[in-house]
């Protein structure tokens, strides 16, 4: 015999009310990584040279720099969300929570070394 | 954890493929793939803020013919993506989810991805030969 109440029990049962805000920012993030990859594709086609200065002299253009920290950010924000939902749907147990950590650690890290490289080439 | 008693959702096995399937596993992948090309961007960013030397490190790697399988691989998996993460923000509005348009969106998105893949090579395919 259980001393719970029912309301206990179907307390935290039910939708963190979390979904919407992570389907959300999904749309949201790829809806930004639409003009900017296609930006960075066109770019990359585009750039005549590909040594290091004529790359160096690219990046430092103000709409570059601007427009590849966009990508950085939306980009890894984009691959977090994707990968939280592969990851939650194939692996289980202790595993998925190391997942998780390492893949929101991860793109975290890979933000700040994008945005940091594309701030050193810039100045 | 203990083997749970209750009934599993067939899986895909069970399926006859359809083009609208193929194309949901599809995205999945690629994105899984993509998320790789994008810790290769960063890659190629923070070799061009730590020097020449590094960076014609990375560059001599990925015009090696691996690296180039792989940009290529990368180039029709964004495309893919692309153009099928547009599909499913249509299919987000409530648009095109019907049977037939679900499917000939497919072979759009398949098409979009071919052809802006071999357009972005070309230039590099020409200079090349020539």
């Amino acid at each position: 015999m259980s001393l719970r109440t029912p309301l206990s029990a179907a307390k935290g049962l039910g939708s963190a009310r979390e979904g919407a805000h992570h389907w959300w920012m999904q749309r949201l993030t790829s809806l930004a990584l639409l003009p900017l990859t296609l930006w960075l594709a066109i770019s990359i086609v585009m750039l005549p040279e590909m040594d290091y200065a004529s790359a160096v002299a690219w990046m430092q253009t103000p709409v570059a720099a601007i427009a590849m920290s966009l990508l950085v950010i939306s980009l890894f924000y984009h691959v977090q969300l994707g990968l939280q939902v592969i990851i939650e749907d194939y692996v289980g147990g202790a595993l998925k929570i190391a997942s998780l950590i390492a893949l929101n650690f991860t793109c975290i890290v890979m933000v700040f070394v994008g945005l940091y490289s594309i701030i050193k080439v810039s100045f | 954890m203990s083997v749970s008693q209750r009934p599993l959702s067939p899986h895909l096995q069970v399926y006859s493929w359809h083009l609208t399937m193929a194309l949901s596993i599809l995205h999945r992948m690629t994105g899984v793939f993509l998320s790789f090309g994008a810790v290769a961007l960063v890659i190629v960013l923070s070799s061009l803020a730590s020097g020449a030397d590094a960076y014609s490190c990375v560059h001599d790697a990925l015009t090696h013919p691996i690296g180039l399988l792989f940009l290529f691989a990368w180039t029709f998996a964004l495309y893919f993506h692309m153009a099928n993460g547009v599909r499913h923000l249509v299919w987000d509005a409530g648009l095109g989810l019907g049977k037939k348009v679900a499917s000939s969106s497919g072979w759009y998105v398949l098409a979009f991805a071919v052809l802006a893949t071999v357009a972005s090579w070309l230039p590099m395919a020409m200079g090349a030969l020539t």
